[in-house]
């Protein structure tokens, strides 16, 4: 098969998986701009951070860095706090990523929320490049991303239709993973500890401090029960 | 807007920096070429489930139980989504099914 064919099928195999990511991203692309439109941005604000930073929740709090005033260190260690399960992604993904050439670079930079949950789950279908493959579902998200919020940063005043809710697309999205990600595996330690682990740390932490001891609480369950979890994984 | 446009800039780039941190810390410490460390590589195997219970988790943060509408519309949304996936197992479905009916709740019922 010659490359540009290759590449051709594997953008026509990630383009399906991306579609509710499409409808998410666009929706939340578009209010991240009309949140910025109000206040006071004007839409290259939007569009050129979508761009570069490309990690939805953060856009948000990213926003609000530069109404507070200028203080460049506190931005930065927010950014590593909120953005810390990245690092949880990239450690799932160091066997996949290999191999993938110059593409590398850029899995990596677009490794959000969402294209790590459909590249580590998805298998990519027979004959198809998994790097290319994963290479396009991380692009389209990317892309999805930088539309919304450009629509929303230069005709979010517009918008009328009642769209309160739809936000909830990536909930979902997110939940149809896990379950995909449960039927896969034999035992669930791991998926149930993940899950009870971060809802006490919510309970416990609150909202917006949950994450970091969340983290330390996977891991150290993990690294505790290790011994007995490398077997049900051996025996898989 | 007090900040001038270069400090503009370079918060941004803090943010960008910080994030993209995260994204390559990991690969920056265990590069291709050399062997993973097995404690690495056990966690390379393992905590993709635990992520994605955590993400789950992430999506309630903003959630309030003991007010408004007690998070009910979004149990019941999720609770929709998983129904619709353990029967049917077509993703756009579930996704769709849950997202909708969690509109209608948040739009005419709470």
């Amino acid at each position: 098969m010659n490359k540009r064919i290759q590449i051709g099928s594997a953008f026509l195999a990630a383009f399906p998986y991306t579609i509710p990511i499409f409808a998410g991203f666009v929706f939340l692309g578009i209010a991240y701009g009309i949140y910025m439109n109000s206040l006071g941005f004007s839409a290259i604000y939007p569009i050129l951070m979508s761009l570069f930073i490309f990690a939805g929740s953060m856009e948000f709090v990213a926003a609000n860095f530069l109404l507070a005033g200028f203080n460049p260190m506190n931005a930065l260690f927010l950014t590593l706090m909120v953005n810390a399960r990245h690092l949880f992604y990239g450690l799932s993904m160091l066997d996949l990523y290999k191999g993938t050439g110059k593409k590398k670079f850029y899995l990596i930079y677009g490794l959000c929320d969402e294209s790590f949950s459909i590249n580590y789950t998805v298998n990519a279908p027979k004959g198809i490049d998994k790097g290319w493959f994963m290479f396009f579902v991380t692009m389209l998200n990317h892309l999805y991303w930088v539309i919304g919020a450009t629509i929303g940063g230069l005709f979010g005043s517009l918008v009328k239709f009642n769209t309160e809710g739809l936000e909830f697309v990536m909930t979902a999205l997110f939940v149809v993973i896990f379950i995909e990600q449960w039927m896969k595996e034999k035992k669930h330690h791991s998926a149930l500890a993940g899950l009870g682990l971060s809802a006490l740390s919510l309970i416990f932490f609150g909202g917006s401090d949950f994450i970091i001891p969340a983290m330390i609480a996977i891991l150290g369950v993990l690294t505790l029960f290790r011994k007995p979890l490398e077997k049900v994984e051996v025996a898989a | 807007m007090t900040m001038s446009v270069a400090q503009q800039i370079i918060m941004i780039a803090m943010v960008v920096l910080g994030t993209m941190l995260t994204r390559f810390l990991p690969f920056v410490l265990f590069p291709a070429g050399k062997p993973t460390p097995d404690y690495i590589r056990y966690l390379g195997k393992v905590l993709p489930s635990a992520v994605l219970g955590l993400l789950i988790i992430y999506c309630f943060k903003d959630v309030s139980f003991l007010s408004g509408s007690h998070g009910i519309p979004e149990l019941i949304g999720v609770a929709v989504v998983a129904l619709l996936h353990f029967w049917k197992k077509k993703m756009l479905l579930s996704m769709a099914g849950g997202t909708i009916a969690y509109m209608l709740l948040v739009q005419l019922v709470f």
